[in-house]
């Protein structure tokens, strides 16, 4: 069984190659072929899934070695592949959430003459990202790792003729490489100390090296994490990768990318058990990410930039899980898996929503679309309900053993991170509620679209802007049913999870469990919950569910116009790091205009110079020659007399 | 007689010749000039030869006079192929070869 493992990641890199280099002739089966690869890797997962239901708990990884990638002396890195429980719940969300998405894309995408590239780049975001999984050591993890990275920089900038666009993708592309150094830093060390970077024996061994060294190694795990994931601090890139095809945010966001970090986190949680230090550092930034990104996602307009920040903030509670221990890995990969299946059907439904807008995503020019666009208001909605925590749906499941497990976690800092991530729940309630009401309630505020580039199949009627008034129409089947299966995976994923604890189950021989000492009771816990869930909705219907929404933003507090500016992120980096960094450059070229090029330049001036005062000894006359000889002759007598007097 | 006042009249023709190439222009002239220095320098190497009781210093003459000879034969040639282009055999006006 284990020789199939392989082809995970070799349909997808198969669609990919075949869409890139096939050129013009499969622009129209193209979508076809990509979508059904996509798909047979999700069977294969599938029957790889069946198969390890059927052996017992601890008995269920496999591994397929394919050849030895780089064999010098000591150093030895495989291609070979581990497919564990763990691995195997992220190939079943990589896959199934991404065959949806490429179903979606076929609709989304249909009149964008560069479908045939884009479905090429999105299997290789998908082989990226399985590969990511079920590599058996970090240096694949590593090949995976910048094959994501790689793949995300293709899609975000896919409409590369957007100058934002190109930036975004620039600008994600650059925060992933301070993540991906602290990674490869992470490996260096790993080799250094273990001699190794396969899992089984690093991972093994790593209650052996001191605490000190596993520290270093975690402290640049999360660094990594941080930046795949989306993590403060850096976490700037995130908001702006929304320049890039809705499909595309509800791959990054759901199936792929950003779940990396909190993958890389759990899989090295051996590590992490040794490294009380490091896991400090990670639940610090989880809990400052998941209140970071919720403030955010309260203050944007933008459809996809108030989902992105609710990523973030989702993220944000994955990372603080992970962080906490063998209590938390479990339900950090739980939530996961749930936040896979509500927040990619939120994306999808804010695309549909934008494809029925004439792609405005602005959502007070929304408003009351929830009779035009009825499926895509169930399926958000349901979505919506999952992520802010309705009891019974996957996001309670999910969020509330989070909770716990941060009161869990004991002392000062389990009331602190209990209390950041209950503050959260409240925030993700609000925000989320306020995007409900303001894209599917209230009156319309649509807007005429100030330039119809892209003029639509029917005839405007002219309105008094100019523009066209957009048409809301519900989406083509190829959308919405990607959203129907994903609406019912965030009603039933959580319960299903819960049930018995099969997910505890199923995920404890990998990750491993333990229950803290709580100093709430779960009850408590999910009575809280609820009481701030009531309390984030109850705001947000105060505020915009009963007065009518202005179309033009007001001005705001301090807050929300710095939230706006994702909290002066990019001020901030602008400030701290891009300006003394240009600095240091300008600095830097002038020493070497000045210094380096003085030296070089100075010395040839000099040569040139001496030269061209010598060379006016050489007069022609044979005369003048004969008597240097002379004289040089002369010298060296008298030279050598002297020396011999002396 | 003492062989040292052969000596001296070597250092006394080599100077001969030596202010000779350096004074004057004419080819031929500065080209006896060198060939009295050598016959000085071949002169006071007979007469190391004998203050020593040794051989070399003569043979040394001998190959002297044969260099010498060789050196005659090339160097009027080219005294002669440049006074046949220029008319002079001025050593100062053969003073191209300069930057």
């Amino acid at each position: 069984m284990e020789n199939i493992i392989g082809l995970l990641v070799a349909l997808p890199l198969l669609g990919a190659a075949v869409l890139l280099c096939g050129g013009r002739r499969l622009d129209r089966t193209g979508h076809w072929l990509g979508t059904i690869l996509a798909a047979s890797s999700f069977v294969v997962g599938a029957v790889l899934f069946a198969d390890m239901l059927g052996r017992s708990g601890d008995d269920r990884t496999l591994h397929q070695f394919l050849f030895s990638w780089i064999p010098v002396g000591g150093f030895r890195a495989d291609v070979a592949f581990q497919l564990d429980q763990l691995s195997m719940t992220f190939v079943l969300l990589i896959t199934g959430v991404g065959t949806l998405i490429h179903i979606y894309s076929i609709g989304y995408m249909e009149h964008d003459e560069r479908r045939r590239r884009f479905f090429g780049y999105l299997n290789l975001f998908l082989a990226a990202m399985v590969l990511l999984v079920i590599a058996d050591n970090y240096l694949l993890l590593y090949v995976g790792w910048e094959g994501v990275g790689l793949a995300s920089y293709l899609l975000i900038g896919f409409w590369q003729h957007k100058p934002s666009a190109a930036t975004a993708a620039k600008k994600a592309f650059i925060v992933n490489r301070v993540g991906d150094m602290g990674l490869s830093i992470a490996i260096m060390l790993m080799f250094t100390t273990f001699g190794t970077f396969a899992f089984g024996p690093v991972l093994k061994s790593a209650g052996d090296a001191s605490e000190g060294t596993l520290t270093a190694i975690g402290l640049m795990l999360l660094l990594a994490a941080c930046g795949k994931s989306a993590q403060v601090p850096l976490q700037s890139w995130l908001g702006d990768a929304m320049e890039g095809p809705t499909p595309v945010s509800a791959l990054i966001h759901a199936a792929t990318m950003v779940t990396a970090g909190v993958y890389l986190i759990t899989r090295s949680g051996a590590i992490f058990n040794g490294a009380p230090d490091a896991q400090l550092a990670v639940v610090t930034v989880g809990a400052v990410t998941l209140l970071f990104g919720a403030i955010v996602g309260c203050a944007k307009d933008d459809i996809k930039k108030a989902l992105a920040g609710s990523t973030m903030s989702q993220i944000g509670y994955m990372i603080l899980a992970a962080g906490l221990g063998p209590i938390g890995y479990v339900f950090a990969i739980m939530h996961l898996v749930t936040h896979g299946f509500f927040k990619a059907g939120l994306f999808l439904g804010a695309g549909s929503v934008m494809h029925g807008m004439n792609d405005e995503v602005d959502m007070r020019k929304f408003g009351g679309l929830r009779k035009y666009m009825p499926i895509t208001y169930v399926t958000f909605g349901l979505g919506y309900l999952a992520i802010i925590g309705f009891p019974g749906l996957s996001g309670f499941w999910s969020k509330d053993k989070i909770i716990e497990a941060a009161f869990a976690k004991g002392g000062t800092e389990g009331w602190i991170l209990g209390a950041a991530a209950l503050l959260g729940a409240a925030i993700t309630a609000y925000y989320m509620t306020r995007v409900m009401l303001l894209t599917f309630f209230g009156e319309k505020r649509w807007q005429p679209t100030p330039s119809p580039d892209e003029p639509s199949a029917e005839p405007a009627a002219d309105s008094a802007g100019g523009g066209e008034m957009p048409h809301p129409h519900e989406s083509p089947k190829s959308m919405t049913v990607p959203m129907i299966v994903l609406a019912f995976g965030s009603v039933f994923a959580g319960g299903l999870f819960s049930l018995n604890d099969s997910f505890l189950h199923w995920l404890e021989p990998v990750t491993g469990h333990s229950h803290g000492h709580s100093p709430l009771s779960a009850l408590t816990v999910t009575l809280a919950t609820m009481a701030v869930l009531v309390v984030g909705v109850a705001i947000a219907w105060a505020q915009y569910g009963r007065k009518p929404v202005p179309v033009t933003a007001p001005r705001g507090s301090l807050l929300t116009r710095a939230a706006r500016r994702d909290l002066l992120q990019d001020d901030f980096n602008h400030v701290a790091l891009v300006t003394p960094g240009q600095y240091l450059t300008r600095g830097l070229v002038y020493l070497d205009h000045s210094v380096v090029d003085g030296v070089v330049n100075g010395t040839a001036a000099a040569f040139g110079g001496l030269s061209g005062r010598m060379r006016k000894l050489q007069n022609g006359y044979a005369r003048s020659y004969a008597v240097s000889m002379f004289g040089g002759a002369a010298i060296l007598i008298a030279a050598t007399l002297l020396m011999r007097a002396v | 007689m003492n062989p040292v006042n052969y000596l001296y009249l070597a250092a006394l023709l080599f100077s001969i010749g030596a202010a000779g190439v350096l004074i004057r222009r004419n080819a031929i002239v500065v080209f006896m000039c060198v060939e009295l220095m050598l016959n000085a320098c071949n002169l006071a190497f007979v007469t190391f030869s004998r203050m020593h009781g040794n051989l070399d210093g003569q043979i040394i003459a001998f190959f002297t006079m044969v260099v010498a000879a060789a050196e005659v034969v090339v160097g009027l040639a080219i005294i002669v192929m440049i006074f046949r282009s220029r008319h002079s055999a001025s050593v100062d006006d053969a003073s191209l070869m300069k930057l």
